[in-house]
């Protein structure tokens, strides 16, 4: 560039920059090529594929077992609702019946997972606005379910806590101590996120008005999940299709219609709240029974095709199995919720600061392995 | 709204659709040249308003290849699956859904990449995973790499 | 007034008399230059190692976290491992960079901030070089630093360098103004740029009290300007770490990297050591009119600690202010500034003007 100027081109000029696949904040191995005009971003192309495993082709080898690892590899922020879609599918098709106790505890585990989500968001959104302080106090929040899931599933982030049929084993008996114990915490603690990072002016000048889009948009480019919901885009899977245990909880669905970037972050603040009533709602009436049902060793869907679509934490995550009757899929693609809300991101950065496409990108909450899959 | 009444209407619009109800979402067989003017109708009718393009996949059978769109409507609250058969493996090509539903960009990019099925009026159809010199088209089941992939 | 037991005057005098009996005036003068150099040398780098250190302790207590604590006693020594380590790191050369500049840039930075700390006042007596146009001095030096910057930003041959050094330049360009009209305001109450001067006149209380409101909102105006402008806090664009990477020092390594993160502390302590010369009395102790008791016990704390300690505590504000406020954006930052402050700031002098001319100070 020194060159170029010294030569002579001293003229206004688009510039472009790649932001990634190595930067501090496109959280993972994401790569944007940004055409610049002075600070406006003009164009975003955003390249992936830097950790695409072939994680659907894995599949068609794997029996529907260990297919339940894999998704863990996906989304791993929010891997036991990921597990569960893909036990849920696989139920679903051989028309088991699953104990209500495993029910709610699919259900528990996934609003926990939910939280945890959340919070590390909140903790990353603060410092994608340069606000550091709030990464330890998500943290700190987030070690404690990370130790219930640990005190029951021996695993804290990719759980594999679902299997086809039931659980993997029962929860620890100290279990729903220790999630009340965590309600009535995390109930103090919260109100704290908004007395440090939303009511502060500097966050909401940064975050008001800024990557707007419209309900129209948001289902048009299939932004679903709390970005969705920010645009007023009614799409929670639990309360439109309600699976596992969510039927059985009184729980509204978070939404706000401003379309921008203040709006997705308060969704996910709320959610929070709403995750923490359906537990509660849940914790005390687990109802005793069996933590599996019977299952079959081998596990041979028949032939036909298989969707369900779960609310993951980012939004609406799909699974669908085409089965020829093998103990392997034919063909399993997953519908990943960060895959359609990335293709927004072109649209909603345009004409805004660098520091915004930062903000945005930090409010749509991108997991870069469920994109690449 | 019902399946039958569905089935119903579409049929009146595209009599020779093969339509099968007894599967999980209300499926529609429909013939690669009328794609496009299904899925418009699709969007478009009030008392379709399949809005909600949530998935879009391909499938690699033995002697063809399937384009399946799962829609839902965030009117009505209804389903529907589309599914279209693409009989040529070695070129196979099909009209994009992109203009109708913004949100198949993605999901069409990827295809073309795995399965290597070329959307027309795609408007920005590039490689999205693979490097732009990678042969073959992973996900189809003829596909050997044998760094990659582990026979067993 | 008591505090002539701590009075420094006589010393460095009877120092200065002694060098100028026995050698000829200009080897006193080389004498004098040289032990006053490798003085300040050695404060500058205990003070920024220990501002870094005070950082991570501050941060860490913000954080709810421990911070350093491995190396010696609370972690005591752990800036002083860290800059054994930035010595020792290789100084990676960049393809394409323009050599002379990029390796001069680091030195301009650290030289800026350098040349500032000559004319403070850190205790009666303990003061470098005392200008008539102390306070002017030091706002034309800490300004050069930015020159530094943007040759940092504009010789990596990173793009993500230029954004950096140009929302830096903008930035300081900007507040500088604010700074210079804040200081501007305490000069008209105080008529004086000399700084031993405007000590003197906060004998009987600081100026942030005696100047009524106006010197209160100038001292606002001057944390807020000063924050900017050592590129710190909310207002650290240039760095900007989850924007651009480290903007301007992206390519710098090792101990290049260092001075840029060296002259960053040394800055804040500057804007915070003006602050305190200015507004709260310099190394004047805490008086109140009237109180004889009072301020004779006041008198017994020697006037370094005063001022250590209320640096210290500006210092710590600025500090809090970074790790609790997420950061501007670039045309808020230039919309604080232009819209709001410069106003404010124009509209306070008059005031001020007028509360000096008709007498209404303390």
């Amino acid at each position: 560039m020194v060159e170029e100027i010294t030569k002579g081109k001293l003229e206004e000029q688009e510039f472009s920059i790649n932001m990634g696949p190595q930067h501090p904040s496109t959280h993972g191995v994401l790569r944007m090529m940004l055409k610049l005009k002075g600070e406006t971003v003009k164009e975003v192309k955003p390249q992936l594929g830097y950790i695409h495993r072939g994680i659907e082709k894995m599949c068609e080898k794997l029996t529907y077992q260990q297919i339940i690892h894999l998704t863990d590899r996906l989304d791993y922020m929010s891997a036991n609702i990921l597990n569960e879609a893909v036990c849920l599918t696989v139920e679903d098709a051989l028309q088991v019946e699953v104990p209500e106790r495993v029910q709610y505890i699919r259900t528990i585990m996934g609003e926990l997972n939910r939280i945890a989500s959340h919070q590390l968001w909140w903790c990353a959104f603060g410092m994608d606005l340069g606000a550091l302080t709030t990464f330890f106090y998500g943290l700190r929040d987030r070690e404690k379910i990370l130790d219930i899931f640990e005190e029951t599933i021996g695993a804290r982030l990719l759980l594999s806590y679902n299997v086809p049929g039931g659980l993997m084993n029962d929860i620890h008996p100290n279990f729903q101590k220790k999630v009340k114990e965590f309600i009535t915490y995390f109930r103090k603690k919260l109100p704290e996120y908004d007395a440090l990072l939303t009511g502060n002016p500097i966050m909401q000048q940064r975050t008001k008005g800024i990557g707007m889009l419209t309900k129209e948009q948001a289902i048009a480019y299939g932004v679903s999940g709390p970005s969705g919901r920010g645009s007023g885009f009614s799409c929670d899977v639990r309360i439109h299709q309600p699976y596992s245990a969510y039927s059985k909880a009184d729980f509204k669905e978070i939404l706000y219609h401003e379309g921008d970037t203040f709006a997705r972050y308060k969704v996910r603040i709320d959610e929070m709240w709403e995750s923490m009533n359906i537990i509660e709602q849940l914790i005390d009436n687990i109802p005793e029974g069996n933590y599996t049902a019977k299952m079959k060793p081998v596990i041979k869907l028949p032939v036909g095709e298989y969707y369900t679509r779960v609310e993951a934490v980012r939004g609406e995550f799909g699974v669908y199995i085409v089965s020829d009757g093998n103990k392997t899929p034919y063909r399993v693609k997953f519908r990943s919720p960060n895959f359609s809300n990335l293709s927004a991101l072109d649209l909603m950065a345009r004409e805004q600061k660098i520091a915004d496409l930062i903000a945005i990108g930090g409010s749509m909450d991108y997991v870069i392995p469920d994109m690449d899959r | 709204m019902e399946k039958e009444k569905l089935k119903e209407i579409i049929l009146g619009f595209i009599p020779e659709a093969e339509i099968s109800t007894d599967t999980q979402f209300l499926t529609v067989n429909v013939d690669k040249g009328q794609l496009v003017k299904l899925a418009t109708f699709l969007r478009d009718s009030d008392e379709m308003a399949f809005d909600y393009l949530f998935c879009e996949s391909a499938i690699d059978y033995p002697d063809h290849l399937m384009m399946v769109y799962h829609l839902d409507s965030t009117k009505h609250r209804h389903q529907l699956v589309v599914k279209t058969k693409i009989a040529d493996r070695e070129n196979p090509v099909i009209d994009s859904v992109c203009p109708i539903w913004i949100g198949a960009d993605y999901h069409e990019r990827e295809i073309f990449d795995l399965f290597g099925i070329h959307f027309t009026n795609h408007y920005d159809l590039r490689k999205i995973f693979l490097d732009n010199d990678w042969v073959g088209f992973p996900l189809r089941k003829d596909y050997t790499d044998p760094v990659n992939i582990v026979e067993r | 007034m008591e505090f002539n037991i701590y009075d420094l005057t006589s010393f460095t005098s009877s120092f200065d008399q002694l060098l100028m009996e026995n050698l000829s005036p200009f080897w006193a003068v080389a004498i004098e230059m040289i032990l006053i150099g490798v003085a300040i040398l050695a404060f500058y780098a205990v003070v920024g190692l220990y501002l870094v250190y005070a950082e991570r302790k501050v941060c860490a207590f913000m954080q709810c976290r421990v911070g350093p604590n491995r190396v010696g006693p609370y972690g005591f020594f752990q800036t002083i491992a860290d800059l054994i380590k930035l010595l020792m790191k290789e100084l990676i050369p960049i393809k394409n960079a323009d050599k002379l500049l990029f390796n001069i840039a680091p030195y301009i930075v650290i030289i800026a901030s350098f040349m500032a700390i000559a004319a403070i006042p850190f205790a009666k007596g303990l003061h470098a070089i005392d200008f008539n146009i102390g306070i002017f001095y030091i706002m034309a030096v800490s300004s050069l630093g930015v020159i530094g910057i943007l040759i940092a930003g504009w010789s990596s041959n990173n793009k993500y360098s230029l954004i950096g050094a140009m929302r830096s330049g903008a930035q300081i360009v900007s507040y500088e103004l604010s700074v210079g009209l804040s200081l501007i305001t305490i000069v008209i109450l105080s008529g004086s740029l000399q700084l031993s001067t405007i000590v003197e006149g906060q004998r009987d209380g600081w100026f942030l009290f005696t100047g009524h409101i106006p010197a209160l909102i100038a001292f606002l105006v001057f944390l807020v300007a000063a924050t900017a402008e050592t590129n710190r806090g909310p207002f650290d664009l240039a760095e900007a770490e989850s924007e651009l990477t480290a903007g301007f020092h992206t390519e710098y390594s090792g101990i290049k990297f260092a001075f840029f993160f060296l002259a960053e502390y040394m800055n804040m302590f500057i804007v915070a050591s003006i602050a305190v010369t200015m507004f709260l009395g310099g190394w004047m102790p805490f008086h109140v009119g009237g109180w004889e008791a009072f301020n004779n016990i006041m008198d017994y704390i020697p006037p370094f600690f005063w001022y250590a300690g209320k640096t210290a505590f500006i210092i710590w504000v600025m500090m809090w202010f970074k790790w609790t406020f997420p950061r501007l954006r670039i045309d808020q930052l230039l919309t604080l500034e232009w819209k709001y402050l410069l106003p404010i700031n124009l509209v306070n002098i008059i005031i001020m003007a007028f509360v000096v001319l008709m007498g209404w100070h303390f």
